[in-house]
């Protein structure tokens, strides 16, 4: 905001200057109404279905949803949720999910893109694509064919297992291995948005550190060691985020593999919200736990965080 | 030393095909389970065979060597003159061919799938239309423009791509419903196109194109309008693609919300309609294989061709400013 030019000063009255600055952020706002113009359509739309509906949330947390009429109930819904097994199932479940599922991946991503990124162009591009062509293809689909591929019967998986002689198992429909069944599949898939974003960080890290530390003896594991893998902290903190907001949210797969079975052992956080929401209707309930996710999701960005930031600086 | 490095080359290499080929495996599956024989009648004991449930599970269509088989036959057939023998083969080789494809009969002619194809291409064309739009005028005015209320609503912007979707599900459910658009196409595009990481994606870069064009072009007596179609839209292409692309792809794949706010079978978008049929069909493998083919492969052919742009636009969340 720029100030205002000072024409009303000699009145000396607070109320003038305040009306003179007023008219020139009027004036200034004039100057720019193209600009405000070209921002109307999206403004508008942000509004309606993202700035209003947050703030919303938080309101319908606060109250039990009624036919006629929605009644206050404090914080009755939040309390609710922490005291609802169903609730504590799922978010261990996630947890669970979420805390194999993350590490795993970056580190596949990582050791990947290190094996890809020597390689010459055609080989590189091919390995990316490769890799990458799974994360285009709806998780609708990769699920559908896993239910085929964990087949009791006729699944790819157990066919694979006869050849270490381990004995088939039923992986989505019995309780302690249904869990295991999705976070291996979910390993299994490539982390293909990981291995392209460290192939870029790669390629910008400058060669002559890795001369420098060549002269000074640096074996190809150290110098992979103590210069890519700090470089590539950041992209690894972004990486990590994005994963771990993305876990947080696994859905596709659980309603179209296991619906949160067998009993309640796939159960995850926002198969849960999608079920108190849109089949018992308990609406305040429902917002109350997206919004604990939200939280939930919030503490562990921040944990994460500040362990990466906090070795970087040493 | 050398005989290291080929022997090392030659690891990563092992590596490299190992994982490719487990990870492509699945999408592999998915066409060779809609194309295996589902009925192959044998010749010999008239055995009636399903290869779709097969065990050991069979790792191609077994129309193709059975096809060949029976096209070897007719041919000794005809050699020997027996007529009779090579009409016989050759109907065979038709029956097997009819199978091979009869997922994909069975899902055109039974279900609804070319109206959801359709809805999901009218409606991810319409939505990645107005994203770039919509998108490109406010990431340019938030970016090369100077006015109050700029860094507000920057800020706003940051703050809420970081809150999940999840959250908006219920508010976002009530205000479809009031507003009269459940079951309804508007109850997708509405939301979709308020998504605002375009616009940050825009603004970063816009960032990137000098001000003297935009200076020179005023000079010059262009109005806004003229300048943002002349000289900012031409410049911002590339970012234009990959936004693009990613828009198409997210809306394409889309499937929480249409669950929700989608009942009419005839309005579903296909993973909302693979999902019933899934529902529906929970044994016939064959033919939800050959509805999740019809699915996978307009953003496979989206990807070959437009690879480099997916890489880029993957690579724009390390930009800083």
């Amino acid at each position: 905001m720029k100030t205002s030019p000072t024409t009303a000063h000699e009145t000396g009255k607070p109320s003038a200057k305040l009306r003179s600055r007023q008219k020139s952020l009027l004036r200034e706002m004039w100057k720019q109404r193209a600009a405000y113009l070209f921002l109307l359509p999206k403004m508008i739309l942000f509004i309606a279905f993202i700035v209003l509906p947050v703030i919303w949330a938080f309101v319908i947390s606060f109250q039990e949803f009624g036919i006629f009429e929605s009644e206050w109930v404090g914080i009755d819904n939040y309390v609710a949720t922490f005291q609802n097994e169903a609730f504590m199932i799922a978010l261990w479940n996630t947890l669970k999910y979420t805390l194999v599922t993350v590490p795993v991946s970056i580190l596949l991503a990582l050791t990947l893109a290190t094996l890809i990124h020597p390689l010459g162009r055609i080989s590189q591009s091919f390995f990316r694509g490769a890799f990458y062509l799974p994360t285009v293809t709806s998780m609708v689909i990769i699920a559908m064919v896993w239910r085929w591929v964990y087949n009791y019967r006729f699944g790819l998986f157990n066919y694979f297992l006869s050849f270490f002689n381990i004995p088939a198992q039923d992986w989505l429909n019995q309780s302690d291995t249904a869990l295991w069944a999705l976070i291996i599949m979910s390993i299994l898939i490539p982390p293909g948005v990981g291995i392209i974003m460290y192939l870029a960080a790669m390629g910008s890290i400058p060669e002559s550190l890795y001369e420098a530390a060549k002269i000074d003896g640096a074996g190809s594991f150290q110098r992979w060691w103590q210069i890519t893998v700090p470089l590539l902290k950041p992209t690894t903190l972004y990486l990590t985020m994005l994963s771990l907001i993305g876990s947080f949210q696994v859905f596709t797969q659980v309603i179209l593999m296991t619906g949160g079975g067998p009993g309640d052992a796939t159960e995850t956080l926002v198969h849960l919200i999608y079920k108190t929401g849109f089949r018992d209707l308990e609406f305040g309930l429902a917002s109350a736990q997206a919004i604990v996710l939200f939280v939930i999701t919030l503490i562990f960005g921040l944990i994460q965080y500040r362990l990466l930031y906090r070795k970087s600086e040493d | 030393m050398n005989l290291q490095r080929t022997s090392g080359k030659f690891i990563t290499y092992t590596i490299l095909i190992i994982w490719a080929v487990i990870s492509l495996l699945p999408l592999y599956w998915v066409f060779s389970t809609a194309l295996q024989l589902s009925e192959y009648k044998d010749d010999t004991t008239g055995q009636v065979i399903s290869y779709v449930e097969a065990e050991p599970p069979k790792l191609y269509p077994m129309g193709i060597p059975k096809y060949f088989e029976e096209w070897g036959k007719a041919r000794d057939a005809a050699s020997s003159g027996n007529a009779a023998a090579e009409a016989h083969h050759r109907e065979r080789m038709d029956m097997i061919v009819t199978d091979t494809f009869s997922g994909f009969a069975a899902l055109f002619n039974g279900t609804s799938i070319w109206k959801w194809f359709f809805n999901s291409a009218y409606i991810a064309v319409v939505v990645t239309v107005g994203i770039l739009l919509l998108d490109t005028m406010a990431g340019y005015v938030l970016a090369k423009k100077q006015f109050p209320g700029r860094d507000f609503i920057f800020w706003l912007i940051i703050a809420t791509m970081m809150i999940p979707g999840q959250i908006t599900l219920v508010p976002l459910f009530k205000m479809v419903q009031t507003l009269g658009l459940m079951d309804t196409h508007w109850a997708l595009i509405l939301p979709d196109l308020s998504m605002v990481f375009g616009v940050f994606l825009m603004r970063q870069y816009m960032l990137s194109i000098p001000s003297d064009l935009l200076e020179a072009a005023k000079i010059d007596g262009a109005s806004e309008w003229k300048t943002f179609w002349t000289v900012v839209v031409p410049l911002a292409k590339p970012a234009l693609a990959t936004l693009g692309i990613f828009t198409f792809m997210n809306v394409w794949n889309s499937f929480l919300w249409p669950i929700i706010v989608l009942n009419n079978a005839d309005l579903y978008t296909l993973p909302v309609g693979l999902k019933t049929l899934q529902d529906q069909n929970l044994a016939i493998f064959k033919l939800l294989m050959s509805g999740a083919a019809v699915a996978a492969v307009p953003m496979i052919i989206v990807f070959i061709a437009f690879q480099r742009y997916f890489i880029r636009g993957l690579t724009v969340g390390g930009v800083k400013e």
